[in-house]
């Protein structure tokens, strides 16, 4: 991979990065209501599969989804207000953390439930394919997941009738708290891909360029109509499942340094440095960074909460 | 003036369905046994044949993905009617049905539309025993922003789909088993028929009776026998249970005084007690006499013939109603 690709999808994983971790400090001010779900750990798949897509190319996301989002290309700043619950929010406020809608940049939707965009993504990829179009559609969704009927008959439409669709799993190893050995009856969930007829690839998800490659392969597999793929990203989150859980009832501290050692960051940052790129130069790039987050922290304080009017012109259709 | 001739309920439907493929191609059929078997009472007749297999789909026994997939297409601007084999399998979609379809333009602060018509059909009345008998659509009532669509006779039936498919909001249309025969007139020419707006099937002076779907001709000839008897009933034809037609529904209360609601779901919290509701809420004062519900009891629909003939709203219970309402 290019210097410059590579460096791209870094800034971006950084600011991933840093845009949970300050979700996480402004839960703890009070001033992020509800829940969230943090992607920290995981950044490698967002960037990896959203950079071997197009603007035009459609991606659904799910509860632990502000990181899909941001990496296809929807600011930040309008992630932060709508959990916020502020008007200025890419869903108005109207949402919260686990919805988000921003059609420019092929963000169709954010589903809250566990497997509920999969046959959703099917549509979509049926609508591409009658349209005769090149687009594809990623569908992001956790382990847990794979063990709905949701998923099998998602799936198993979308393989059938040969729909350009990429069903994106990004296995950190638990659902909320039970563990995949305990909830997978497959030896990987890959290869569910097998009942399906269609290729099920296991990738190392903490590897951005691992990730963009499998996912390239499989978008090029989409376009030239020979159907959907399924992709096990392995990954891990550092964080319990929602912003309230430690993650520590059913984990251990040494489960957690270990997967650390794996960190999507330091892999790209270690790679970058191999190539020849200077120390300066990634601490500007965190400047950068940390001035976007402040930028959409400033946003989301400053937007209003939208009124009931407004909440009842968003029902006008 | 228009033209008119009589068809049947299902030849209704089947003509609304072909109408709107031929006027907009956006318009796509998804469903079980839709295709070269044209659905299991011949609705789709026809429509395979002359739209083909991209726009009239056969899909695998996968009900909630039939939804989900119709959503996901109707993102991208399709309009899909989807069928649902038997209303009994709404169960098995729920997560689409109600927990993804009629919110998904609200989640998306108005950005998202989910243009998708869910058909289906309850066979109540036609001894096929509980698990395909259930008519629940009260269940669906309490999520908003899902339109509820009972239409009783073909001209609604046509129509009322026709202005479902050009929506912009998503539908449950459901079709009573029992009225695919039956025949009305219907226009030649295209019409629609508005959501919410209620019918007065015939006009009365005593006794309402609002209903809706299956028991609506019941409810009609129990009237008429009543008409021979010197009482005078009006009955009430709701159409769509949501939007519900509250001032067609109170304004039809407060000119007789007396109400009574016939329907064919369970009584319990069915679509009969919201309506009672409504009636106490907003017109109680007009009330002469407490208000009757006609409805199946709470329990499954029986198999055997003479269980489900006394478990059904029928005839017989409606006049015994009207009587005790006006004693």
């Amino acid at each position: 991979m290019e210097t410059k690709e590579l460096l791209t999808m870094h800034t971006k994983m950084l600011e991933l990065r840093r845009f949970e971790e300050k979700v996480e400090e402004l839960y703890a001010q009070g001033l992020i209501p509800g829940v969230a779900h943090p992607y920290i750990g995981q950044e490698a798949v967002a960037v990896g599969v959203c950079s071997a897509l197009r603007n035009d190319d459609y991606i659904l996301s799910n509860h632990r989804g502000h990181g899909h989002n941001i990496a296809k290309g929807v600011p930040s700043k309008f992630i932060m207000a709508e959990l916020f619950g502020k008007e200025g929010g890419v869903c108005k406020g109207i949402g919260g953390s686990m919805h988000s809608t921003q059609l420019e940049v092929g963000v169709l939707f954010t589903t809250a439930i566990v497997g509920g965009n999969i046959p959703i993504a099917t549509g979509i990829g049926l609508a591409i394919k009658l349209r005769n179009e090149d687009r594809v559609v990623v569908s992001f969704f956790g382990d847990g997941a794979t063990n709905t009927g949701a998923f099998h008959e998602g799936i198993n439409l979308a393989a059938l009738w040969k729909l350009p669709a990429i069903f994106v799993c990004e296995n950190n190893l638990y659902g909320m708290s039970v563990p995949v050995s305990k909830s997978v009856s497959a030896k990987n969930i890959a290869d569910r891909g097998v009942a399906y007829n269609i290729p099920g690839e296991i990738v190392d998800g903490n590897d951005v360029e691992a990730v963009y490659n499998s996912t390239l392969k499989a978008v090029e597999r989409a376009r030239r109509g020979e159907g959907p793929s399924l992709l096990e990203c392995v990954t891990y989150r550092y964080k319990g499942h929602g912003i309230y859980d430690t993650g520590l009832s059913y984990r251990t501290r040494e489960e957690i340094e270990t997967w650390k050692k794996k960190d999507p960051l330091k892999r790209s940052e270690n790679k970058l440095r191999r190539k020849g790129v200077k120390k300066e130069q990634l601490m500007d790039i965190e400047k950068d960074v940390d001035s976007i987050i402040e930028e959409a922290v400033a946003f989301s304080k400053s937007s209003n909460y939208p009124s009931w009017d407004q909440m009842l012109a968003a029902f006008k259709v | 003036m228009a033209e008119k001739r009589e068809i049947t309920y299902l030849q209704a439907i089947n003509e609304a369905l072909r109408e709107e493929m031929q006027r907009d191609e956006n318009v796509i059929l998804m469903g079980e046994d839709i295709g070269i078997y044209e659905n299991i009472f011949k609705v789709t007749r026809g429509l395979y044949k002359e739209f083909g297999p991209e726009r009239v789909r056969d899909t695998p026994i996968s009900e909630n993905a039939i939804i989900g997939a119709a959503l996901g297409a109707s993102l991208l601007g399709f309009r899909p009617v989807v069928e649902i084999m038997h209303m009994d399998f709404l169960n098995e979609c729920g997560d689409q049905l109600i927990n993804h379809l009629p919110k998904i333009h609200f989640m998306s602060g108005g950005k998202l539309k989910t243009p998708v018509t869910v058909r289906t059909q309850y066979s109540l009345g036609r001894y096929i025993g509980a698990q395909h008998s259930q008519f629940f659509p009260a269940f669906f009532m309490n999520v908003p922003r899902l339109n509820i669509i009972v239409p009783s006779t073909p001209y609604d039936a046509k129509g009322l789909l026709k202005t479902a498919i050009r929506g912009n909001t998503p539908s449950l249309y459901l079709e009573g088993a029992v009225l695919y025969s039956t025949k009305g007139s219907v226009p030649t020419d295209d019409y629609t028929v508005p959501l919410g707006k209620s019918k007065i099937i015939l006009d009365g002076e005593q006794v309402t009776i609002v209903t809706f779907g299956m028991t609506v001709p019941t409810a009609v000839s129990a009237a008429e026998k009543l008409r021979d008897e010197g009482i005078s009933v009006m009955v009430l034809d709701a159409r769509t249970l949501s939007p519900l037609d509250k001032e067609g529904i109170l304004k039809a209360v407060k000119k007789t005084g007396r109400l009574v609601i016939v329907e064919a779901d369970c009584k319990t919290a069915g679509a009969g007690a919201e309506i009672s509701a409504l009636v106490a809420e907003e017109a109680i004062d007009y009330l002469d006499a407490p208000i009757i519900r006609v409805a199946s009891p709470d329990v499954p629909a029986p198999f055997t013939p003479p269980l489900l003939d006394q478990y059904l709203s029928n005839e017989e219970k409606i006049i015994k109603a009207i009587k005790q309402v006006i004693r």
